[in-house]
């Protein structure tokens, strides 16, 4: 374990008969940022406030720095919280807010004063300090709960969906100014969100949690990429995913009765033979064939959805079979009939459920 | 169409602000005016009497403390319920509001009954240590602060709990993750955020005690305060002097309102977000125990109160002296009550002027309210005014502001004689019960969306059917909630009973009282349990009818 990391140890947390967080373990490296990501009641987070000290877990630790802080409360582990609708004091001014963390840390006046302006400074609200809350927008609100969770100088950052309560357009551009600062404050950062284009655009690493159960941690490419289960391959991404053959380094797929054989990856630990084999199909990983190409599944356009630089294909191939295609062709309509054909491998394998 | 809609208006509100203004504003004056009849003598007649310099600072002495002592009951217990789950919660939770539903003067006399020195636990804690005298006695302003701290902590109580129940907890663990402890939590987030819901019942508090009349009355023994001064002043034919009282009284009562009104302003703010209330199960055995423990014996004190009325009542009259407990039991006092015409004679006397009152108060109140609410017209403001006024005059200023209008019959100066008739009493609970009324109907009609209004006329509907068909079931709440409270008012009433009743239309207060003094403490209380019987019936019909509307 890397000093100043922060570290979940088999926590298990249950609300009468659900199981809302079941033997998750993981580990934040120091100016790692993980995302938690899960639908709405997955547990994550039940997680997040376990890690904060706001919930106690039935079993398992919480670990700071390698000592244990299960039984720390909130004020005393120096963890700085965002959460989701910002909890900000609504009879204190913007700087009063800010301020708050050192006044409860007993500092004076004019130093808090300093700071609380110097993080407002970092966070592009020079001039907020002496308004009132609600005169705040939902961005600027946002921001000021980030400057008042890093002005306490934090061991860590937790954050409980920073991003959701934002217009598109502002979350473009905060989640770029969030993953840079979140690096230069160089302290172990997670937040959860279900928004998983939040989690590719911040996070350094993902945690997938679905039923209190962590299905798989890594990178952004790896859940991608490399999914360790059916679970995973369904949630991350858009993917046609299809029972197949397990031969090994390659996978057999048949649709509308043709067969073809690609060259696939297994999820990580999984070398033996996969139990009800199924191959993820992404529609990065398909494009629109040329007439007359042998290797090409046969089927016709239902649907056509532009997205700017390419435009994405259903294309329905036999009789129960739709195909997911993203492609720089824009020429195609509904009802035309084309040809969809693999075009990068290796296609990853998952077992089934 | 619009020209239409404002003469409507006008034509409905000059009655009603011609007959506010008669009732409510217009008795003010008339005391003011009398304060000075004699020039400034009566007023230096006031600051030349010790009793009445006393009088002025034991009131405020003694609603100030009533509020502190409030405070200190009412905010733990509201913290207690709403934010920990402990055995015992839910009855607790039960009975917290059961000191409010005692009428004032038979609150007072159950805490004789039990506290005074021939009262049971004072008696019961003699005996059992073999005390020569009795611990304590029940007298002077800190029994008149006991009394007040029972009975109107469930004010602070109601206030803060539904603060609390908005309260967004996510602030109380923002807090906490910056580092600040239970105490800073509490100091610098927690109570700031309940300071609107604090100061309100303060006020509430403040102003109830000022008036209070009933514990004074009963337990004040040399203890004078204004409320007592005034009606001592007026029953010695010094009504130039109880004018001045009166004027006093009603001067500290706004000096109050302005005050705790500014504390609320200054802490206004909007609150975001959502209020989630989570209650922490207290887990350790011990404290659980400690918990049920306390939660036991405050239920106990609470009930008390109500369980003793209701044993003396079946008391032999004057056969309990000396004894811990009334020593012979009886149904007689029941069976006299509905037997004897003349005993049976106020309870119908406060059940029909109740009735007449709020009649009166729900079409006055209903007028006004739709005008407050929904018609932008140009007296608006003096209607607001004219409404919530007899809400910050205490109620024997109330009572000594018709006596000194309604007491002759001048046509030049718009008195007519009422005073000495069975419509005097009516028309004070009337009085009384405006702002309850009024603010319970603006209430609902609030909630309804002016748009609706003009969709039923723009649908074609007369101004009579909108009225029928959207306005009156949109009040239907307020009226049937404010309604309630004022008849329930009215049939406990004490303070104008004291002032203005006459032995024709005595209400059952003023015979309780009575009884009381003949030491009939067994037929005192029948009467005080039909009383709250009475108020029961009226609340659960008043549930009942509003369920099946809903």
């Amino acid at each position: 374990m890397s000093a100043g990391s922060l570290e979940l140890k088999g926590v298990t947390r249950a609300f009468g008969d659900h199981v809302a967080v079941n033997d998750i373990s993981f580990e934040v490296p120091s100016g790692e940022l993980v995302a938690l990501i899960g639908a709405s009641g997955s547990g994550k987070t039940t997680t997040l406030r376990i890690t904060a000290g706001y919930e106690m877990p039935d079993s398992g630790s919480v670990m700071f720095d390698g000592r244990d802080i299960t039984s720390l409360p909130p004020q005393k582990r120096g963890f700085g919280m965002v959460f989701q609708h910002y909890a900000l004091f609504p009879h204190m001014t913007v700087e009063q807010n800010v301020g708050f963390g050192l006044e409860a840390r007993g500092v004076g006046k004019q130093m808090r004063l300093d700071k609380a302006r110097a993080a407002l400074d970092a966070v592009g609200l020079q001039k907020a300090g002496p308004r009132s809350i609600q005169s705040l927008s939902g961005g600027e609100q946002q921001r000021v709960a980030l400057a008042r969770a890093l002005v306490i100088e934090p061991k860590a950052l937790l954050m409980d969906e920073p991003l959701s309560n934002l217009d598109p357009t502002l979350r473009q551009s905060t989640r770029d100014e969030l993953r840079s600062m979140l690096h230069r404050v160089g302290v172990p950062a997670l937040f959860v969100t279900h928004d998983q284009e939040d989690a590719f655009a911040v996070a350094d690493r993902i945690a997938l949690i679905r039923k209190g159960i962590l299905l798989q941690i890594g990178t952004p490419e790896d859940l991608y990429d490399r999914p360790s289960s059916l679970g995973v391959a369904s949630f991350i991404g858009r993917a046609t995913i299809l029972p197949a053959e397990d031969l090994g380094d390659r996978v057999g797929v048949t649709i509308a009765g043709q067969r073809r054989e690609f060259g696939a990856s297994k999820p990580n630990g999984q070398a033996g033979k996969l139990n009800s084999p199924h191959v993820v199909l992404r529609p990065d990983a398909l494009e629109i064939a040329r007439d007359g190409d042998d290797a090409a599944w046969r089927g016709e356009v239902v649907n056509r959805r532009f997205t700017g630089g390419s435009a994405v294909y259903r294309v329905k191939v036999g009789e129960g079979t739709v195909l997911e295609v993203e492609s720089g062709e824009m020429g195609l309509r509904e009802g035309d009939p084309t040809g969809v054909r693999v075009s990068r491998e290796p296609l990853p394998m998952v077992a089934g459920e | 169409m619009k020209q239409g809609d404002n003469r409507r208006s006008l034509f409905l509100a000059l009655p009603v602000l011609a007959l506010l203004v008669w009732t409510v504003a217009y008795p003010n004056v008339a005391v003011i005016a009398g304060s000075f009849e004699d020039g400034l003598g009566h007023w230096r007649e006031f600051v030349d009497s010790p009793a009445d310099r006393e009088a002025l600072w034991t009131s405020i002495v003694i609603s100030l403390a009533s509020v502190v002592a409030s405070l200190g009951i009412g905010v733990p217990l509201a913290f207690l319920l709403s934010r920990f789950e402990f055995p015992g919660r839910r009855i607790l939770r039960g009975v917290a509001t059961l000191p409010a539903a005692l009428p004032p003067l038979v609150g007072v006399i159950s805490f004789l009954f039990l506290y005074s020195e021939s009262g049971v636990v004072t008696r019961a804690i003699q005996y059992f240590f073999g005390m020569a005298e009795a611990p304590w006695r029940l007298q002077g302003v800190s029994a008149i602060i006991f009394v007040h701290a029972y009975t109107m902590y469930v004010y602070v109580f109601l206030f803060v709990s539904a603060g609390l129940e908005r309260f967004d907890t996510t602030l109380d663990e923002a807090a906490s993750g910056l580092g600040a402890n239970g105490w800073q939590r509490l100091r610098y987030v927690t109570l700031p955020l309940l300071t609107p819901a604090l100061a309100g019942s303060m006020l509430l508090v403040f102003m109830t005690s000022l008036g209070s009349f009933s514990a004074p009355y009963v337990f004040g023994g040399g203890i004078r305060v204004l409320a007592t001064q005034i009606v001592s002043s007026k029953l010695n034919g010094s009504l130039g002097l109880a004018y001045v009282e009166t004027t006093v009284l009603a001067l500290s009562a706004v000096a109050g309102l302005a005050l705790f009104r500014w504390l609320e302003r200054k802490r206004k703010y909007t609150s975001s977000g959502k209020g989630s209330t989570t209650r922490r199960v207290i887990k350790s055995r011990r404290v659980q125990v400690v918990a049920a423990l306390l939660a036991t014996i405050t239920v106990i004190v609470l009930v008390l109160p109500h369980l003793m009325i209701i044993l003396v009542s079946f008391a032999v009259d004057g056969a309990w002296t000396t004894q811990v407990m009334p020593p012979e039991y009886t149904l007689d006092n029941y069976r006299r009550l509905f037997s004897e015409a003349e005993l049976w004679r106020p309870m119908v006397n406060s059940l029909s002027m109740a009735v007449i009152a709020t009649a009166a108060n729900l079409i006055v109140c209903f007028v006004a309210a739709y005008l407050i609410v929904l018609r932008k017209f140009s007296g608006r403001k003096t209607l607001e005014v004219l409404v919530a006024l007899p809400w910050a005059i205490p109620a024997t200023a109330i009572a000594l502001g018709l006596a000194a209008t309604f007491n002759r019959n001048d046509l030049f100066s718009a008195r007519i004689l009422i005073v000495g008739t069975f419509w005097i009493l009516p028309l004070a609970y009337f009085v009384r019960g405006i702002p309850l009324v009024s603010t319970a109907i603006e209430g609902s009609l609030r909630q309804l969306d002016p748009a609706l209004e003009d969709a039923a006329r723009g649908l074609g509907a007369s101004w009579w059917l909108t009225m029928r068909k959207v306005v009156l079931p949109a009040a239907r709440p307020g009226l049937v909630a404010g309604g309630l409270l004022a008849a329930v008012t009215a049939v406990g009433e004490f303070v104008a009973g004291v002032v203005l009743y006459t032995h024709s239309n005595r209400p059952i207060s003023m015979e309780i009282l009575a009884q009381l003094r003949q030491l009939a403490f067994g037929t005192a209380s029948a009467y005080s349990v039909l009383l709250i019987l009475l108020v029961l019936v009226m609340t659960m019909t008043a549930r009942s009818f509003e369920e099946r509307m809903a």
